[in-house]
């Protein structure tokens, strides 16, 4: 069977030289696929051809097998959650969520009844006659949601879905969406420029750099095997060291000779260069173990769930990681010495 | 230090009651001598010939068709040139909110020059075009073979029409276009991606959006060509009058005070009802519905459907607002068909001695002051208007004053009809304020007669609503909180205003400052009346021309109207060059 959405080659060129470059995505039904990527990434873009809103120079857009390239956006029967909701100010809450429902011109009755039933999905029973302008920033964003899902659309895309929310919301709407959206058996793209985000809600996560999409995969994918060093620093992997490989599986770097884990990869020959990428959770706290490093704690804070710690290597390198609450760390200016798991250390080959 | 403090706001509240009190005092001293005073006497005159009040000019009135006639005529024509001039303004506010296209800031500056060009030029360009002599007329007769001037638009109702449309055009596409401009376009991409077809999203949700501006519009509009004077004058001929133009007549032609003052009455009634409207709309434009900054909203058009879509409305506009003026210009350059100065020198010469003979470099002189000195006083006025009639900047005041409800009700009632106040004299006959003037401040203990002063006060009168109107929404959208901050920060009221108000209401003043520079220049129902002989204005001296029989006294009002055309357009340039830079965008 034909996936949901595919997209082939999309490009879109604009007047001020940013191009979208030859874009190509599956998206299986029920997924809930996350577009990842800062600001200027095209990720916006990408989401509007798929809607229609925006013509792609050339490529196609498959639903289901069928082009949908030139179809305009009001009969594509997609669903659009917009950036800061977009929210109809001279509606209240029941004709905005009825709107799309009325455009495909079902009775009064069965509107009131879809209009009650999707409020109910979001939390929002009884809020029908609120003024659009009387809600919280939360309200807006369920109200949204109830919208674009009104019209049971085939596809629903979101842009910044959780972006104007603070932060208390959005930790618990980072819960609560995905539960709503796999409730109402939505395929969903989702846009953001926050990995946090996007790794909660998606299960399958595109990340895009400069018009062009860079690594696709499930979120733990992705953490675990960033595909260059942007990737790394992008996804807040901050722990980046110059390498030489010295045998498989071996490497050199300022803070010694460590071992990391076996890819499947593999092709890393003696004398290569490579990033070595640390990830933070990598590090415990004993003088046994492989990896054994050095450092002297130059900040050290304690956020709730676990701890946070920088050290220095006497090489000038500085390394972040993190431990569980319950550890003692020294102080300020003393040195620790911390085992590296190498199933933690990955190599980069794209150093850039 | 909390006995300090707390002194200090004292002595602040105090002091900026005491400031904001003699605001108000000079506003209503200026309105009540310069526009009730005037308005009572003439108006007494009128009502009470032999000293005791009659309604028998009312009466009188209502008695004559022939009157009734006339406010039928000046309902319907204003009505059906609003509705004209929004649906062909529409299109054009849509294209300038929504797209970007090479050379529009040039055609936006290009489609305000109608507006702020003198009634007697306007009247001058379109029988320039359509008139029996006019560009239209002498092509059709060179290329068809006509004889005769084959359209005769000469006095009627169509070439009224236009004109009005012609100079209130630019009033909804700034209006309607600037509202529309900052409307978020993705609230109309949801509705499409509601299933709302292209109609249909515009329809259900720009439309209901728009209407507030829309229609705030076009009680402007309905306004402007309800008071229509120099047009219906010199385009309508006999046949066509309009309430301000039946005032002239009766003022002018058959010294019927009373029944001017009476036709005046109604007049103002009418525009004082429809600015109270107005006001209340505008305040409600004000409020923030989802707006977004132009550059998120404008883009380039995109295939060739909406290229022709963009640039047959342009080509609209080029036609309907820059064909006249160009016709003025190269009617008043040609004589007998070919390329001539002799109207320009004619100007200069005085053949007959005539006593009313007027040498140009004077009448533009003239002009030139009294529009300077009108800019000085409107722009002082307006922004203490507006900064009175701003409310949030005085609502912590009235809170604190708190002391009896009394007070805090006689701000407020201040505030409330300051605002429909200070819009009166738009809509007041400017025939009736220039004969007030005559009749109130000739004799002590105001005795201004001789005094070029006279003008100055007639034309910061009627340019004080366009100030005020300018600045006071640049003002509304001042955050509450900057204000608070620079209070926080230690500044005092007057800082406050000068440090966050004036910068930010800059670019608005200096397009009030615009306005009150053109609408001196042009305003001619007053001036006509209350300017002396040897010091007449632009204009003024145009009527004069146009007056006399004859191709060179004609052409003479073409070269004229010209030249105040060059003028009005040039202080426009000028001005609009001191605009402060980083504002540009809103």
């Amino acid at each position: 069977m034909a996936p949901l959405l595919e997209l082939r080659d999309l490009h879109k060129a604009y007047p001020d030289g940013w191009t979208l470059s030859d874009v190509s995505l599956t998206v299986e039904e029920r997924q809930i696929y996350g577009l990842l990527g800062p600001s200027g990434s095209g990720k916006s873009t990408l989401l509007r051809l798929i809607a229609g809103l925006e013509m792609p120079d050339s490529g196609q857009v498959l639903v289901a097998g069928r082009d949908v390239t030139r179809v305009p956006p009001h009969r594509r029967g997609f669903g659009l959650m917009f950036q800061e909701y977009a929210l109809f100010p001279h509606k209240d809450v029941f004709s905005n969520v009825a709107f799309g429902l009325r455009m495909e011109g079902l009775e009064r009755k069965r509107i009131e009844d879809r209009v009650a039933e999707v409020l109910a999905l979001v939390g929002l029973e009884g809020f029908g006659h609120r003024d659009v302008s009387q809600l919280s920033g939360g309200e807006r964003q369920r109200v949204a949601l109830a919208r674009s899902l009104a019209p049971n659309p085939r596809l629903l895309m979101l842009d910044e879905p959780l972006g104007a929310l603070d932060r208390t919301l959005r930790e618990r709407l980072m819960d609560e969406l995905p539960a709503i959206l796999h409730q109402a058996g939505v395929t969903v793209i989702s846009v953001t420029h926050d990995q946090e985000e996007a790794f909660a809600i998606s299960d399958c996560v595109a990340l895009m750099r400069s018009g062009e999409v860079i690594q696709v995969g499930p979120p733990q994918e992705l953490y675990r095997h960033p595909r260059s060093a942007w990737i790394a620093r992008f996804l807040g992997l901050t722990n980046l060291l110059d390498a030489e490989v010295v045998a498989p599986q071996r490497v050199r770097t300022a803070v010694g000779t460590l071992e990391v884990e076996a890819t499947d990869e593999g092709g890393w020959d003696g004398g290569s260069e490579a990033q070595l990428l640390i990830r933070p959770e990598a590090a415990r706290i004993r003088d046994d173990g492989p990896n054994r490093v050095d450092l002297e704690v130059v900040a050290r804070s304690f956020r709730g769930m676990h701890w946070q710690l920088e050290g220095r290597h006497e090489s000038g390198e500085e390394l972040a990681f993190i431990f569980s609450a319950g550890v003692d760390l020294p102080r300020l200016g003393e040195t620790i010495t911390l085992s590296l798991r190498p199933e933690a250390l990955t190599l980069l080959g794209d150093t850039h | 230090m909390s006995r300090r403090a707390n002194e200090g706001r004292v002595d602040l509240s105090t002091l900026s009651r005491l400031a904001r009190l003699l605001i108000y005092a000079v506003l209503f001293a200026f309105l009540i001598l310069f526009y009730f005073y005037p308005l009572t006497s003439i108006l007494s005159l009128s009502f009470t010939p032999e000293g005791n009040v009659s309604l028998e000019p009312f009466t009188e009135l209502f008695g004559r068709p022939r009157y009734l006639r006339v406010l039928w005529f000046t309902i319907w024509q204003a009505a059906l040139s609003t509705l004209l001039t929004v649906a062909l303004a529409l299109p054009g506010s849509y294209i300038f909110a929504r797209y970007d296209f090479p050379g529009k800031s040039l055609i936006r500056a290009l489609t305000t020059v109608p507006f702020v060009l003198p009634t007697m030029v306007v009247s001058l360009a379109f029988t320039a075009v359509l008139g029996p002599r006019g560009l239209v007329n002498m092509a059709l007769m060179r290329v068809l073979g006509f004889q005769e001037p084959p359209l005769n638009l000469q006095h009627t109702v169509a070439i009224i029409l236009l004109a009005h449309v012609f100079y209130n055009y630019t009033l909804v596409l700034r209006i309607v276009g600037s509202y529309w401009s900052n409307l978020n376009p993705r609230l109309e991409e949801a509705a499409r991606m509601l299933g709302a077809s292209r109609w249909e999203a515009f329809r259900q949700v720009t439309l209901p959006l728009l209407v507030p501006s829309i229609a705030a519009a076009s009680i402007l509009v309905f306004i402007f060509d309800f008071t229509s004077f120099g047009v219906i004058l010199v385009l309508g001929g006999p046949r066509f009058a309009t309430l301000e133009v039946a005032i002239y007549r009766q003022t002018v032609h058959y010294l019927n005070l009373p029944l001017a003052a009476s036709l005046s009455v109604i007049q103002i009634l009418f525009t004082f009802a429809l600015m109270t409207v107005y006001t209340r709309l505008q305040a409600t434009m004000t409020l923030p519905v989802e707006l977004r900054s132009r550059r998120a909203t404008q883009r380039r058009p995109r295939g060739w459907r909406e290229w022709i879509w963009v640039g047959g409305n342009l080509a609209l506009m080029v036609v309907l607002l820059i064909a006249p003026l160009v016709a003025l210009v190269q009617r008043s350059l040609t004589l007998g068909g070919g390329l001539s100065f002799t109207f320009y020198r004619e100007l200069f010469r005085n053949p007959r001695g005539s006593v009313f003979y007027v040498p140009p470099a004077a009448a533009v002189r003239n002009s030139v002051t009294f529009a300077l000195a009108t800019v000085g006083l409107a722009v002082v006025l307006g922004l203490m208007a507006a900064s009175m009639l701003d409310g949030r900047s005085t609502r912590v005041d009235v809170q604190e004053s708190g002391d009896g409800s009394l007070l805090k009700t006689l701000w407020r009632g201040l505030r409330q009809l300051l605002d429909p106040v200070l819009m009166l004299p738009l809509g007041t006959s400017a025939v009736t304020l220039g004969l007030g003037y005559i009749v109130a401040l000739d004799e002590p203990p105001l005795n201004l007669r001789t005094s070029p002063v006279l003008v100055i006060l007639a034309h910061t009168l009627v340019a004080l609503p366009f100030v005020v109107r300018s600045v006071l929404p640049a003002l509304r959208s001042i955050q509450p909180q900057l204000r608070e901050a620079a209070s926080v920060l230690g500044a005092s009221p007057w800082r406050v205003w000068r440090e966050v108000d004036l910068p930010i209401v800059a670019r608005a003043v200096v397009v009030g400052a615009v306005f009150a520079f053109t609408v001196s220049m042009g305003e001619f129902g007053a001036t006509s009346l209350i300017a002396r002989p040897e010091r007449p204005t632009m204009p003024v001296a145009i009527f004069r021309f146009l007056g006399r029989p004859g191709t060179i006294n004609y052409g003479q009002a073409l070269a004229m109207s010209t030249l105040l055309m060059l003028v009005c357009t040039a202080g426009f340039l000028v001005i609009e060059r001191f605009r402060v830079g980083g504002l540009r965008e809103f």
